[in-house]
């Protein structure tokens, strides 16, 4: 059973508020494949609407994941897509959930493989808590502390997206 | 999809399992061309390359994917192993077993040895990279995924190979991938290099080039190997088979604007293929060189792997 725990209006609230917040003159947004590069359109939508300039990159992090053992190269690979160099840049990382901070470790181990950004931060849409690595986002657009059978997924409404969340183990 | 074990060659492969690995070889291809070359997919597995035949594309090329995925890869050739002071194949496999390596890729010029081996190796992934004239696996993913840039898929396309396909693996492991991707194949040799009921392969067979070159999407030119050569008669000489097989500027003219060259390499200049060919901007040839060090990072990433499950 899934239940919606923030309508398209929080949803769209939360986006406004962090583009808000990575307000600059130059921009530099990574998503992570696939639901933080959606997180990161949506969020280069709002942003275009000032006068930044936005380089926009994409990231899997497949290959660097710590669990190849147990699932397997994943066969819906995208390919990375980093346009700028990333030296001595500025650079936000985004993602849809921030659950365990695994994707995130992976996410940042593929980055300095490409290069030597200046500062790297996070934003993630939800914070679903679960930490299991000293990682936490720098910009946060909703918080809902989810058990650990639980999952959170971004749910497409016309009006734009939902969040729900879904009973997966008990 | 069924997981992988082993890969012995494209026989064992379903559509499903040979378009996962050129699939996940594509997305392993901007690895090769970043800068800092190296994923962190294998690390803390360990490669063995035993070749007992001589190569340096295929080691090199599955030396090069291990590395750059984090594997450790050791390289031993046949005059460097033990079976050069008399050790039987299966004592050499065993010993390497016994050191625990994830996957061991053999080279030999004898038919099946990576499906003998395996049966007595246990917990040991086996790749075949060639063995005699049977099946060359990674080369024909190699190539679908060079055709796959070149085209999307392959499917309907015809690619007319010409040359030894007596003793080539590569012709064979083709024909048996072009059945199972619904791609046609032409092969194009003299008799004396065509093995016999060839047509049971549902491929078109001529022995005359000109006549197999209009209709073809790609020419694929195999090289002559003479060191498989048995039978000197094969062939009277190495001009005569240049002029009645050998692949130049007016014969590929005749074949199509769109026609695609291709080669697994090594390749004799002036005896299967012409130099100004071969250095054409229709010639595909590097860049199967280049894709096939992704394609091998797929395939040892997918032996390496679990069996599938959801992501955390």
């Amino acid at each position: 059973m899934a239940k919606t725990i923030f309508d398209t209006v929080a949803v769209n609230r939360a986006l406004d508020e962090m583009a808000t917040s990575m307000a600059s003159d130059n921009i530099y947004i990574i998503g992570i494949q696939r639901g933080g590069s959606e997180v990161a359109d949506a969020l280069q939508y709002r942003l275009k609407k000032s006068d930044a300039t936005i380089h926009r990159g994409n990231l899997d992090i497949s290959f660097y994941r710590d669990d190849l053992d147990t699932i397997g190269p994943n066969p819906e690979v995208r390919r990375s897509e980093l346009p700028f160099d990333m030296t001595d840049k500025d650079i936000y990382l985004v993602d849809d959930v921030l659950y365990t901070g695994r994707t995130i470790r992976a996410a940042m181990g593929e980055i300095f493989d490409y290069g030597r950004p200046a500062s790297l931060r996070l934003v993630v849409l939800v914070d679903r808590g679960g930490h299991e690595l000293p990682i936490s986002a720098d910009i946060t657009g909703l918080c809902h502390h989810a058990e650990s059978g639980q999952s959170v997924k971004l749910n497409n409404d016309p009006n734009g997206w939902t969040i729900e969340l879904r009973q997966v183990k008990k | 999809m069924k997981p992988f074990k082993h890969l012995f060659g494209i026989a064992d492969l379903d559509r499903e399992q040979i378009e996962y690995l050129v699939n996940l070889g594509d997305s392993f291809i901007d690895i090769n061309r970043r800068p800092l070359k190296k994923a962190p997919t294998l690390r803390g597995k360990t490669v063995i390359n035993l070749f007992f035949e001589n190569s340096t594309r295929t080691r090199t090329s599955f030396e090069l994917a291990g590395k750059r995925l984090s594997a450790d890869v050791i390289n031993i050739s046949a005059s460097t192993s033990a079976t050069s002071k008399g050790e039987t194949l299966l004592d050499t496999g065993q010993t390497l077993a016994a050191m625990q390596p994830h996957v061991v890729v053999i080279r030999h010029s004898l038919a099946g040895t990576c499906e003998f081996l395996a049966e007595y190796l246990d917990n040991t992934a086996i790749v075949n990279a060639g063995d005699g004239a049977h099946e060359h696996p990674t080369q024909i993913l190699t190539d679908l995924l060079t055709l796959k840039q070149a085209w999307g898929s392959p499917e309907g396309k015809t690619i007319t190979i010409v040359g030894d396909i007596a003793h080539s693996r590569v012709a064979r492991s083709h024909l048996l991938a072009a059945k199972k991707l619904g791609y046609n194949m032409r092969v194009v040799a003299p008799k004396t290099l065509l093995p016999s009921e060839i047509e049971r392969y549902g491929c078109e067979v001529y022995y005359n080039f000109d006549e197999a070159l209009p209709g073809s999407d790609a020419v694929y030119m195999l090289r002559v190997q003479t060191e498989r050569l048995t039978d000197a008669c094969a062939f009277p000489s190495v001009r005569e088979y240049h002029e009645a097989y050998g692949l130049n500027a007016k014969r590929l003219k005749a074949a199509g604007d769109e026609c695609l060259v291709l080669h697994p390499g090594p390749m004799n200049r002036g005896v299967e293929i012409a130099t100004d060919v071969a250095d054409s901007v229709k010639s595909h040839i590097l860049s199967q060189v280049e894709y096939g060090v992704a394609v091998r990072m797929a395939v040892l990433a997918a032996l390496c792997g679990g069996e599938g499950g959801d992501e955390s």
